[in-house]
Parts: C-alpha cells; sequence; structure tokens
C-alpha cells in the first residue's frame, strides 16, 4: 500500500507519516499506559483479591468485597454502605443544584457590568476556583464557630448547644460542598450567558412571555451548553469529595470518598477501597453516559 | 438589552459574599492576637513572623514548589509532543477516538480513583524496588499523569486555532521536518504550551488528593500541612500561613491572566 497524500504541504505517503506521528505520541501515551491504564487495571485485579490479617493482598479471586459493598457481610444484610453511596449521590446531586440556582443570577450580573468592571467581578469568581480545597473547607470553621453569630442564633434556637460551633453537621457540608463546586458551575456557565442572544429573549417579552417562560424557552436553551459542562464539572468529583465531610461532616456523615480514603489508611484494606473505587468508577460512568445522552455534541474542555 | 434586576443584583452580592466570607474570616483571624478562640484581641503580626521560623512549613513550601516545577516541566514536555502527535497527523477515525478518551480520562475521572490506583501500582512497584517508597517521585508521578492531559488538550486547542497554512507555506519553502517544528510549529503554538505549562503548574499546587495517597513523611506539601493541622487543633499560624497561600493564588492568577492576554494582543 502506497497511499500517496499531500499533508500540510508535504508530499508523503500515509504510512511513513505515520510512523513520524507514532514517533510523536510514544513517550505521551507510554506514559499514560504505564501510570494510568496498567494502574487501572491493578486496581480491578485487586477489587477481587482479599485481605490477609496484617492487610496483606492475598490473590483469590472473589467477589466478597463487592457483595461487601452491597452489604452482605458477617452478619447479615446491613445498609450501612449503600447508605454512604446513595448519601453521596444526593450530595453531588443537590450540591450541583444549588450551585446552579446561585450561579444563574450571578452571572447574569457579572456580565451586565460595564466592560471595566466585568473583568475584575470575573477575577473574582476565578481566585476561589483556584484557592486549595483545604482552605475553603476549614474557613468554614470560623464562620460556623460558637463564637460567631451564626451558631449563637442557632442556639438561641435551640437547634444546637449553647457554646458549641455549628459543625461537623449536614448543613456545614452543603456550606462547604457549594461554595467550593460553585465556581465549577459558575465559569462555563458565564461564558454561555456572555454569548446570549439576547434579541431571543426581547422577542419572548414583546410577545408577552412570563418570566418562567422566558427563562425556559429563550435563556435556558441558550446556556445549555456551558450549564452541562458546569454540572458534570461539579456532580462527578463531587460524588468522589472527602475533604469536605470529613472536616465537616464527621464521622456520622461519611460519603464514598471517605469510605475510600478509609480503606487506604487506618483499615488498610486495599481490596474493599479498590472495590469502592469501582463503585464510585461507575457511578462516574454511568453520569457521564447520561449526560452524554442528555447533551448531545457538547464536549467537556 | 442587557440589565439586571435588583433583585439578581442582591443575590449574586449574596452569592459572592458567600464565596468569601470564610476566606476573609481566614485572613481576619490570622491577625489577631490571641492565640485561642475567635474574639478579637487586637492586631499582630506575630503569626506571620513565627511562620518564617518555623522549620516544617517552610520545609513544606520547598516540597510544594519542587513539585509542582518538576512535575509541570516533565507534564509540559510530553503534553506538548503529544498533542502535536494527536494533531498533526491523518490518524484513522478510530485511533483518533480512543485517543481522544485516553487524554479525557484523568480529566473526568474522580481523583481519588486515580490516587486510589496509583496507591495500589506503586505497592506493588515496590516489591521490585525501593524507589517507589511512599515520597517525591510517587508524588511527580501522580502529578505528571493528571496534568498530561490538561496540557495536551490545551496545546490541541491551540493547534487547531493555528491551522495549517503557515506550516503548509513553510513546507512550500523547502523547510525539513526538523526545521518546521523547531522554528514554525514550536513558536506558532508557544502561547498554547505556556498557556498549559501555567494550568498544569497551578493543578500541582492546588492539588490535595492525589498528594495525600502517595506523600512521605518527608514530603509533605502545605495543602496536606493543613489538613493534619486543622484536623487536630486550628490556630491563627495556620490562618496566617493560609492567607500566605491565598495571596499567592491571587497573583498567579492575575499573573494568568495577564500573559494570557498579551498572547491574545500578539
Amino acid at each position: 500500500m502506497h497511499n500517496i497524500i499531500i499533508w500540510y504541504g508535504e508530499l508523503t505517503s500515509v504510512r511513513s507519516l505515520l510512523k513520524r506521528g507514532l514517533l510523536f505520541l510514544s513517550p505521551g501515551i507510554a506514559w499514560l499506559l504505564v501510570f494510568l491504564v496498567l494502574p487501572g487495571l491493578v486496581l480491578v485485579a485487586v477489587s477481587f483479591a482479599s485481605r490477609g490479617s496484617y492487610g496483606e493482598l492475598i490473590w483469590s479471586f472473589s467477589f466478597e468485597n463487592y457483595s461487601r459493598l452491597a452489604g452482605f457481610g458477617m452478619f447479615g444484610w446491613t445498609a450501612d454502605y449503600l447508605t454512604i453511596v446513595w448519601r453521596s449521590i444526593v450530595v453531588a446531586f443537590f450540591t450541583s443544584l444549588i450551585s446552579v440556582l446561585l450561579s444563574y443570577p450571578l452571572c447574569f450580573f457579572i456580565a451586565a457590568r460595564p466592560e471595566r468592571t466585568r473583568f475584575l467581578w470575573l477575577t473574582m469568581l476565578i481566585i476561589p476556583f483556584w484557592t486549595n480545597m483545604v482552605i475553603r473547607s476549614y474557613s468554614w470553621f470560623l464562620i460556623l464557630a460558637p463564637e460567631l453569630p451564626f451558631a449563637q442564633v442557632a442556639a438561641r434556637l435551640g437547634i444546637i448547644p449553647e457554646g458549641s460551633p455549628l459543625y461537623p453537621s449536614v448543613l456545614a457540608v452543603y456550606l462547604g460542598m457549594v461554595s467550593l463546586y460553585l465556581p465549577f458551575v459558575a465559569l462555563p456557565l458565564y461564558s454561555s450567558i456572555e454569548k446570549l442572544d439576547w434579541s431571543l429573549v426581547e422577542a419572548a417579552q414583546d410577545l408577552y412571555a412570563s418570566r418562567s417562560r422566558i427563562f425556559l424557552h429563550a435563556i435556558l436553551p441558550q446556556t445549555l451548553p456551558g450549564l452541562s459542562v458546569g454540572i458534570i464539572l461539579t456532580f462527578v468529583p463531587a460524588m468522589g469529595m472527602f475533604v469536605v465531610p470529613d472536616l465537616l461532616g464527621g464521622a456520622k456523615y461519611m460519603l464514598i470518598g471517605n469510605l475510600i480514603q478509609q480503606q487506604f489508611s487506618t483499615s488498610r484494606d486495599w481490596p474493599f477501597g479498590a472495590a469502592i473505587s469501582m463503585g464510585l468508577m461507575v457511578l462516574t460512568m454511568g453520569s457521564l453516559y447520561f449526560y452524554r445522552k442528555k447533551s448531545r455534541g457538547g464536549t467537556i474542555l | 438589552m442587557k440589565r439586571s434586576g435588583v433583585v439578581i443584583s442582591c443575590l449574586a452580592l449574596m452569592t459572592m459574599a458567600f464565596l468569601y466570607l470564610p476566606l476573609l474570616a481566614v485572613a481576619f483571624f490570622s491577625v489577631n492576637a490571641t492565640k485561642y478562640g475567635l474574639v478579637w484581641k487586637g492586631f499582630t503580626l506575630d503569626w506571620y513572623v513565627k511562620l518564617f521560623s518555623n522549620e516544617v512549613i517552610l520545609g513544606a513550601a520547598v516540597n510544594t514548589l519542587e513539585l509542582a516545577v518538576i512535575s509541570t516541566v516533565i507534564s509540559t514536555v510530553l503534553g506538548t509532543i503529544l498533542a502535536i502527535g494527536i494533531d498533526r497527523f491523518p490518524w484513522s477515525k478510530r485511533s483518533a477516538t480512543s485517543l481522544d478518551m485516553i487524554l479525557h480520562l484523568p480529566v473526568v475521572i474522580p481523583d481519588i480513583i486515580l490516587a486510589a490506583a496509583l496507591v495500589v501500582a506503586f505497592g506493588m512497584l515496590r516489591l521490585v524496588s525501593s524507589w517507589f517508597e511512599p515520597g517525591m517521585l510517587n508524588m511527580v508521578i501522580g502529578h505528571v499523569t493528571f496534568q498530561i492531559a490538561f496540557v495536551a488538550l490545551v496545546v490541541r486547542s491551540r493547534l487547531d486555532a493555528v491551522g495549517k497554512d503557515i506550516e503548509e507555506a513553510a513546507r512550500d519553502l523547502f523547510a525539513s521536518n526538523t526545521y518546521l517544528l523547531r522554528h514554525v510549529t514550536l513558536p506558532l503554538i508557544l502561547p498554547g504550551i505556556v498557556a498549559g505549562a501555567m494550568l498544569a503548574f497551578t493543578l500541582s499546587l492546588d492539588d490535595f488528593v492525589i498528594s495525600f495517597f502517595t506523600a512521605g513523611t518527608d514530603s509533605v506539601t502545605l495543602p496536606i500541612y493543613i489538613y493534619a493541622a486543622v484536623r487536630r487543633v486550628v490556630t491563627p499560624e495556620i490562618h496566617a500561613l493560609s492567607t500566605l497561600v491565598l495571596l499567592a493564588t491571587v497573583l498567579l492568577v492575575i499573573g494568568t491572566e495577564r500573559v494570557s492576554r498579551r498572547f491574545q494582543q500578539r
């Protein structure tokens, strides 16, 4: 086969081109194969192994770790692990939803600023995006501390005992999660809102559409590309988050991420940790598939 | 017509306050004169002074930078070559799709899964060589693995934007392969490479999860140090450290904006 083609102005054969191309691909692809794909496969293999009494690996093929994740343990069936999985999905869902609801007004506001200050507002959105998540999570310790008004009001209302902080709590987890992921929704959404064709909105107004109909039919479809990127950037990592629930949720509000982290640290149970990671992987792929089906043609980056 | 009503403005400002209130609180209490509790006892910079005599913290800062610089250099080189390899050769549709998939993999999977996979893989490698004890080498490998994809995606979009005209013209003027790459393609995509490198650098500085899973006792980074510290007790010293990290982030963001603007004007 001598497929002669002209490629970037060069008269050459497909074969010699691809040979050269392979040279370019090989270092990067080799790295990703060795340190991403291979470890991934090892993780799959380990999820079928079992843990020895000192935390060592025993290579015996079984589905024990998966059935344990599904709740079948030594003492019959419990919903403990499945509750954690379900909770992670719920937390990721509401984190995304609240972030979306807050992002729309924020993005409209920024888009309506005059050109000079718009850049400043946008930078103010980018800074939290890049601020370390450990700092962003623990900073809520201060806001929710017993000395500050929020906790004092809650204590006055009898929600928490006098002199105790508002964390760990479900509220604290949501505050941490939403503040962490909001910029991940708002930034892609802003890029869509910036390009919004306002004549469609005006047309809807001229035809006496109600505010909700204007949003649903003139604004939402136009912002869908940015919105779906934002939701994916939030929902997927939020399911695997462990810093926020660890610092703000306490032991009673664990998510999948905490469960995985526990297996690799204190419990030293790699096979079970690997099985939970596989479970998270399935959830990730499932939500990506769902997103692909719902929003055709959009790309993530 | 663009406008934002009172309700929208109020909501937006409240959301901004929600994002910034915790961070401002950290900065505020970093200059508070009392070690315990959150009652204002007067202004002091003592906590900042103390930071610079704390060798553990200085060590962690050095580790963080070392990790970011080394991993950024490796991932920028690998990612750029990879992007050229993907974009500038006539791959069949099928190979292009699988290349695309492997490139997006580290971007979409939750970092904790990559971290878990690396822990297990390094555990296996430790059976062969003691190089893979938890520590800097493992952290660099982990960081490069997720950075490559981001660098390659950024550089590829630049390659796309540049198009093929100039390279074709160079070919017509009998540029050789190496000449073309060195004097035409690379200078053209330099803004993309710089943007990719800055993204990789920021991602590395910002990373907690991958580092946390692969770090050894002598390769603690600042985020790991802060995490370990606040799990025990929150001190104004930690607030001071966090405030400095925050300021560094602000400078980095502004610097990145400046650089990308300058390149856009070209």
